[in-house]
This record gives C-alpha cells, sequence and structure tokens, in this order.
C-alpha cells in the first residue's frame, strides 16, 4: 500500500493522456454529478458531496476540499460501454440490393477514474451480458478490453445505498487497475492507493509515491467503515428468487402500479440494465440507411410488442417484469443479481418507490406464497 | 473478465449478409413464401436445424424474426413462410424475383427429433405455426422407420387459408401418416372438420407413453393443446412448443423477449413445456 497526495492524482491523469486515454471522471453538471471527459483534478466535485433520498437527489457543499465526497450520480460508466445511442452500420443502395459498411472509427480507449465498488460490480455484470455463451458484442467488449480502471472507495453512503446487502460495497476487493481511498484528517488530505494490475503497478512506479503508514491504513480503513456502518438501507435477499417466482399474482404489484408511472427513469439510471432496441433511418432519398441500437426500457410499451400486440400491456405486469428481472431472473440467466444496490432506482424515481421496500412489501405481506422466509 | 472462448466473432452477429430472393409467391391471402439463395457465392451452403428462425431485414425498414420452413437437408435455399401482419413483414410482401435481402440467422434452439427417435410423434399446429414445424415434417418423413406413429392436427381460420394443401394431400398419400385438419369457419366446398384443433385429438389413437407432442401456433391455442395432451397421458416433458416474443437483435443481448428467465430468441424458440409450465399459466409474463 502507498500514499500520494493530490499533486501524484493530477500526475495520474497526466501520464494516462499522455498514453493515449480519455480520461473520466466525475464533474458536476446541471446540478448532479455526472461521467465526462477531465484534464486535470481542477475539472473535479471538488468540495461538493450529495444528499439522496427516495425521489429526490441534491448537490450540498462540504465543509471540505475533498475530490470524491459525493456517493452516485445519475450515470454510470455503462454509458461509455454501452453508448445510449449508437451506430451499428450504414448501407447504401446498390443495384437491387446494397452494400453495408462498418464505421472505421478506433476503439475508444478510456480510463475511468472514480469508479464505485457497486459500479465495478455493474461492470461486471454486463460483462456477462454481452459475452454470453453463444455471442459476444463487439463494440462493448473492444472498449472493455481497453479500459484502465482506477476505483475509489466509498467512505460515505447516501441514504439510498445498500451495497452491503448485496455484498457489492463499499470497498473494491478487485477487478480495478488502482484502487484509491481518499483519506482527509489532521495529518492532511492523502489518497490510500493499492494497485492490482501489471499496468497498475506500471503507473504507480511513476509517481512520488510513499509507502503508506500503518496509521494512513488504518485511517483508509475507518472512513470505509464508516461508509458500511452509516448505511441506513439493506436488501433482504435470502430466497428472494423463489419469493418473486411464486408472488407474480401477489397484490403488492396492483399496488405499485397506483403509483409508478411507466417513466423508464430507474431502467435508464440503472448502472446493470441492458435493454435495447434498434432503429433504421433512411434518409430522403431511400438510398441511404443506418442501423442505430438505442437503450430501451421493459417500462415502454413497445418494449414486448410483436405481431399480434403487447405481450405486457399493464403498468403492474411492467413493474413486476422489471424488479422480477433484476434480483430473481437474472440470476438463472447470469448466476448473479442484477442489482448492486447503488440506491439510484430509488433517488430517480420521480415518485419515490423504493425496490428495497417493495420486496420487504411482498415478503411480510399474509398473502406471501412463500411461508416462513 | 472471461475474454470470449472464441474471441471476438469473425462476423459480427450484428451485420445481416446478403441473399437473393429465388422465387417468392402466395400461399395463401395473406401468407407468402420466399425462397431465398446467397446472393455471390453460388457454392454456400445454409445449415440450420428444424425450428430455428433468422432475422430478415429488408433495405432501410428493419429486420423480422421468420422460421425457417424449408427441407434442411437442401441446403441451396431457404424458405420462409411469413403472414403479412407488420411494415417490415408487409415490405418483404412484396419483394420481386431477383432482389436482395439481408439475413441474419440460423438462431435459436430446434425441435428435439433426436430425442424424438423411436416415439410417436404428434405434432399439433394452428395457423402460420404449421411453417416452423414444416422442416420437422420432411426429417420424420425421410427417416420415417425412426419414428413410431406419424400424427399431424392442424387447425386454420378458414379453408381458404389452409397452408401447403397441395403438400398436404401428397404426405397423405405417399407416406405412413395421419393428417386431420380442421377449420374454424367451414365454407360450401368443406367437408372436414369444423372447431378449434385440439378436438382433432378425438380422432387419433395416442400411445400417451411412448407419444412426443411438438406444438406451435396462437399461444392461446398452445396452452389448450398442451392442457389436452395432459388429458389425454402425454407427460409435459414430451411436449415441446415454440414461443414468438419481440426480438431485436436475436443474441440474447436486447432483452425483449425475455420470457420468465429465458431469452427466446436464446434459450428457445423451441422449449420443453416442462421448463416453462409454471409461466405459462401467468398473464403478461
Ligand atoms: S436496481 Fe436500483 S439499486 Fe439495484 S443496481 Fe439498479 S439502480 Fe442500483
Ligand atoms: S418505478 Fe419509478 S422510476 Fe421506475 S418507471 Fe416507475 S415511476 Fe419511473
Amino acid at each position: 500500500m502507498k500514499t500520494i497526495d493530490k499533486s501524484n492524482l493530477d500526475k495520474i491523469i497526466g501520464i494516462l493522456k499522455k498514453d493515449g486515454y480519455t480520461v473520466i471522471g466525475p464533474i458536476v453538471k446541471d446540478g448532479a454529478i455526472v461521467y465526462d471527459e477531465i484534464e486535470s483534478i481542477n475539472d473535479l466535485p471538488v468540495g461538493w458531496g450529495d444528499e439522496q433520498e427516495a425521489g429526490s437527489y441534491k448537490l450540498v457543499k462540504r465543509n471540505d476540499d475533498s475530490l470524491f465526497g459525493y456517493v452516485v450520480g445519475p450515470q454510470s460508466w455503462k454509458k461509455f460501454l454501452f453508448p445510449q445511442r449508437m451506430k451499428l452500420w450504414e448501407a447504401g443502395r446498390e443495384g437491387r440490393g446494397f452494400k453495408i459498411n462498418h464505421s472505421d472509427e478506433p476503439v475508444p480507449k478510456y480510463a475511468f477514474l472514480g469508479v464505485r465498488s457497486c459500479e465495478l460490480k455493474a461492470i461486471f455484470i454486463q460483462d456477462k451480458v454481452f459475452n454470453n455463451d453463444m455471442y459476444t458484442d463487439s463494440y462493448y467488449n473492444n472498449v472493455r478490453n481497453n479500459i484502465f480502471i482506477i476505483s475509489v472507495n466509498c467512505t460515505q453512503s447516501a441514504s439510498t445505498c445498500f451495497c452491503v446487502s448485496m455484498k457489492s460495497g463499499p470497498k473494491a476487493k478487485d477487478g480495478f487497475d488502482i484502487s484509491l481511498t481518499e483519506v482527509i484528517n489532521k495529518e492532511g488530505h492523502y489518497f490510500v492507493l493499492d494497485e492490482a494490475s501489471e499496468k497498475g503497478k506500471e503507473l504507480t512506479e511513476m509517481l512520488d509515491a510513499q509507502t503508506a503508514t500503518e496509521q494512513q491504513i488504518k485511517a483508509a480503513d475507518e472512513a470505509i467503515a464508516s461508509a458500511e456502518l452509516s448505511m441506513k438501507r439493506s436488501m433482504n435477499t435470502a430466497g428472494i428468487k423463489e419469493l418473486l417466482y411464486h408472488n407474480h399474482d401477489h397484490p403488492n404489484w396492483a399496488e405499485i402500479a397506483t403509483r409508478c408511472l411507466s417513466c423508464a427513469n430507474c431502467t435508464l439510471v440503472c448502472p446493470t440494465c441492458f435493454c435495447h432496441t434498434m432503429e433504421d433511418t433512411t434518409d430522403l432519398t431511400g438510398d441511404h440507411t443506418e442501423r442505430w441500437r438505442r437503450w430501451d426500457s421493459c417500462f415502454s410499451l413497445d418494449y414486448s410488442k410483436v405481431a399480434g400486440g403487447s405481450f405486457r400491456t399493464s403498468a403492474k405486469a411492467r413493474y413486476r417484469q422489471w424488479m422480477t428481472h433484476k434480483l430473481a431472473s437474472w440470476i438463472d440467466q447470469f448466476g448473479t443479481s442484477g442489482c448492486v444496490g447503488c440506491g439510484r432506482c430509488i433517488s430517480w424515481c420521480p415518485v419515490g418507490i423504493d425496490i428495497t421496500s417493495e420486496v420487504e412489501k411482498i415478503r411480510n405481506s399474509p398473502k406471501n406464497k412463500i411461508i416462513n422466509q | 473478465m472471461d475474454n470470449n472462448k472464441s474471441g471476438l466473432m469473425k462476423l459480427d452477429p450484428m451485420t445481416p449478409e446478403a441473399v437473393k430472393v429465388k422465387k417468392i409467391f402466395w400461399e395463401t391471402e395473406d401468407v407468402f413464401t420466399i425462397e431465398l439463395v446467397y446472393d455471390s457465392d453460388e457454392k454456400r451452403e445454409f445449415s440450420y436445424k428444424p425450428g430455428q428462425f433468422n432475422m430478415l431485414y429488408a433495405f432501410g425498414v428493419g429486420e423480422s424474426a421468420i422460421s425457417i420452413s424449408s427441407d434442411s437437408s437442401k441446403k441451396n435455399s431457404l424458405l420462409h413462410t411469413i403472414h403479412k401482419v407488420g411494415y417490415v413483414t408487409n415490405v418483404l410482401s412484396k419483394l420481386k424475383k431477383g432482389d436482395i435481402i439481408g439475413l441474419r440467422g440460423p438462431f435459436g434452439s430446434s425441435w428435439p427429433l433426436e430425442e424424438a427417435k423411436g416415439k410417436d410423434i404428434c405434432i399439433i399446429v394452428g395457423g402460420i405455426g404449421l411453417a416452423p414445424l414444416r422442416p420437422s415434417i420432411y426429417h420424420i418423413l425421410k427417416h420415417r422407420k425412426q419414428y413410431g406413429k406419424f400424427v399431424l392436427l392442424y387447425g386454420a381460420r378458414t379453408p381458404r387459408d389452409i397452408l401447403y394443401p397441395v403438400e398436404l394431400e401428397s404426405w397423405r398419400k405417399k407416406y405412413d401418416i395421419q393428417i386431420e385438419v380442421t377449420v374454424d369457419r367451414a365454407d360450401s366446398t368443406w367437408r372436414g372438420h369444423v372447431g378449434v384443433v385440439t378436438t382433432l385429438l378425438n380422432y387419433v389413437e395416442l400411445n400417451p407413453e411412448k407419444t412426443m407432442a411438438m406444438v406451435c401456433g396462437p399461444e392461446i391455442m398452445m396452452k389448450y393443446a398442451v392442457d389436452e395432451l395432459i388429458k389425454h397421458g402425454v407427460t409435459e416433458k414430451e411436449i415441446y412448443v415454440s414461443l414468438e416474443r419481440n426480438m431485436k437483435c436475436a443474441l440474447g443481448f436486447c432483452g425483449h423477449c425475455q420470457y420468465g428467465p429465458s431469452f427466446v430468441c436464446k434459450d428457445g424458440p423451441v422449449f420443453s413445456f416442462s421448463k416453462v409450465t409454471d409461466i405459462f399459466e401467468i398473464k403478461e409474463l
């Protein structure tokens, strides 16, 4: 374990840029912390934190100049690996047929700075989605194989977080190139650094890094522990697959449907939701066409449409599909829950629907078909 | 992270290949068949299993998931029998001989013709559902000795909606197969059965212990057919169904075709009923 100061964090950004990486990190934009390209640590949300509740998210000024003093915002890293809208190919008419051309733009080379532990887990989950037993999504995997990941451990939690119960945080255990824990105390403002990959080690060697003292390591561990101890929400995952599979006719679904607006916010902010659709566009001449892929949501009516109509016309059926997929069928599909406990769907739901308490309502109701859970 | 066992795919599974329309003709008023061949390389062969489907792409318009309805041992061309119901299928219906369209596939699971060996086969289909089963019928007829009794029960809306009438007649004459056809609404020419397809089970002698059933049609029809088969003593695990869902990618990526825990495109469309019993009963799953 090593420690570095802020200027060395800046140096990391510089080295990565020189190495050809587009460095992405947290910035303040339109009243939220989002992920975008950064040039230096001056772009980071210095001294900003966030306050989150069911149905609300607010930026607040902190009384220190921390760089990572917020939790998670509305965006996740999936927008880089799995862009919201992306051209797959274009084609031009040729005779009675057509010719397809692929873009020859180089695959982006991203360095992600500030990946939270739950977000890292979300990336592992999408790795399984876009590289299934039969097919590989080439864009996702090409970007993914090039990524440099700097995770930053959480030293506080939002009231909406429940990563501890989902075993996905607050400390990143593996899958990063470098991990940092930000410490601000009377000894100063520093980062405890852990490197996990060869690339991470090489980069650390170029820094003025000190060997971390026992005290510094302890301070970092305590900061992470405070995030864990202050976590208010939790998800009881015991037997959750059976719970949801056997309660598809539970009255709570209809009750949720009276509140849910089917706005799809929850699926858009969720770092693991992967549903998308294809769109074909044509220019006015009809001789040039493009195939685009864009995010879709199980909350949209068109989503389950086939020639005969939609399979899920009620809000009840759509919310049930979303939650049952996230927490139950995902386990059958990918061997892992589809939820990492980041709390985004709770904060960004305009009516404050809380996935953890909806599960509890079904579990604790006398109508629960699975007894003794 | 795991790298794909095969590395990156040589052919991007999202990119259609060009195929040429060799023939296109109407089967009924709203159902047509397209025969496709490779455009460039005459020697290339199509390889697929009965029950699988392709994504057919009309230039500038989009894709539609269509099951293959040809004889899988004839590899030079592909037949797709298509119900004209939506935007893409409407455009496909207007194609002319020599036009080029895009094709991705084949995708999905197939009918269990290996497991079916030695068993009696009962195929129950409704409407366009005969098309995805035609490759299986060809296969069983070609290897007739490997299978026991063979029954095909088929329900159409009206006599004019009956698919492949000439072929049905020739199968009846040439092969050891019992074919029963019923219509929902008869006309003055019709001398056959009238009523839902499940009633045809009353006209066949099933030996439930050794029967395997393959069912395809509208979901509600499949539900009744399965109920009826179970009543006749056929076990759930010997009943196979082919499901329809909204499909965009056919690769298990886009999420559209989920059916409970399954992706219809990748894990289906053909499922053993025992795998989908729980969820077959739930509305709007
Ligand atoms: S379901 Fe909600 S809490 Fe779970 S990962 Fe998605 S957005 Fe985060
Ligand atoms: S649960 Fe909330 S965020 Fe999700 S669709 Fe319903 S109203 Fe929108």
